[in-house]
């Protein structure tokens, strides 16, 4: 399985925003925008990191955010948000945050398979800076595309 | 062997540190079984598991385990996994 599909809209680049909420609250807007999406959605996205803590921040500078299956994830999706000036999420590596990639999957199966694209494009530890760095949404999704060419049967010989 | 990839909510980062678990197990030629799990089935899944994988921010949430914590600060970043696997499983 490939990444799901990408839209313009689902890409904001250069954002200023004043803290971890304000990020992931675009990468809620960014899904919502792009259809895959209900409003609950990026509350639930909040909610998450309040329960648990800055654990979605996975690598430096990089935040995924997401939240469990649920009625207002009408399809699965991704975003991309890239912010002016990084924020801090509160972790204690991998601050200040600068890429949110906000995740909606309707079911955990089918989930595993797509991340496994995702961990092909990122273990380029290159991608963050260059995405970070991306001066429009085109850009960011030709970044994506061209490390993991979506829509072919990509395998883990891929991996470097 | 058993490894537990460990996540808030059972999907997304845990599938990621899983992938990448399973890649780094593949580099050093040690054949495990490695599972995703989020914080609320951590205790069963972890019970004859050997080592948990998570963040930093988790290892509060598991609680008492017999299992091998190791912390993981980049979940895409092979070495970083494959030198701390090495180093609890070796």
């Amino acid at each position: 399985m490939s990444l799901p599909p990408l839209p313009l809209d689902a890409i904001d680049v250069g954002l200023h925003v004043p803290d971890w909420r304000a990020a992931v609250g675009a990468a809620g807007a960014a899904l919502e925008r792009s259809g895959s999406t209900g409003p609950g959605y990026t509350e639930r996205m909040v909610g998450v990191i309040e329960e648990f803590g800055a654990y979605v921040v996975i690598a430096p500078g990089l935040a995924l955010a997401h939240a469990r299956p649920g009625p207002d994830v009408l399809t699965e999706g991704l975003s991309v948000v890239t912010l002016a000036e990084p924020v801090a999420f509160g972790h204690p590596h991998n601050d200040p945050v600068n890429v949110i990639l906000g995740l909606a999957v309707t079911t955990g199966d089918e989930h595993v398979h797509f991340v496994a694209e995702l961990a092909n494009v990122f273990n380029d530890a290159s991608i963050i800076p260059a995405l970070a760095a991306a001066p429009d949404a085109a850009s960011v999704r030709s970044l994506l595309g061209i490390t993991a060419p979506t829509g072919e049967d990509a395998s883990t010989e891929e991996t470097s | 062997m058993k490894i537990v990839a460990l996540c808030g909510v059972g999907i997304g980062t845990s599938a990621i540190l899983k992938v990448n678990a399973e890649r780094a197990l593949e580099r050093l030629d040690i054949e495990a079984d490695v599972t995703a799990a989020d914080i609320a089935s951590v205790k069963l899944a972890a019970a004859d598991a050997q080592v948990i994988l998570t963040s930093s921010e988790l290892v509060p949430s598991i609680g008492k385990t017999n299992a091998d914590v190791i912390v993981i600060d980049n979940f895409f970043d092979l070495d970083e996994l494959t030198a701390k696997l090495e180093t609890a499983l070796g």
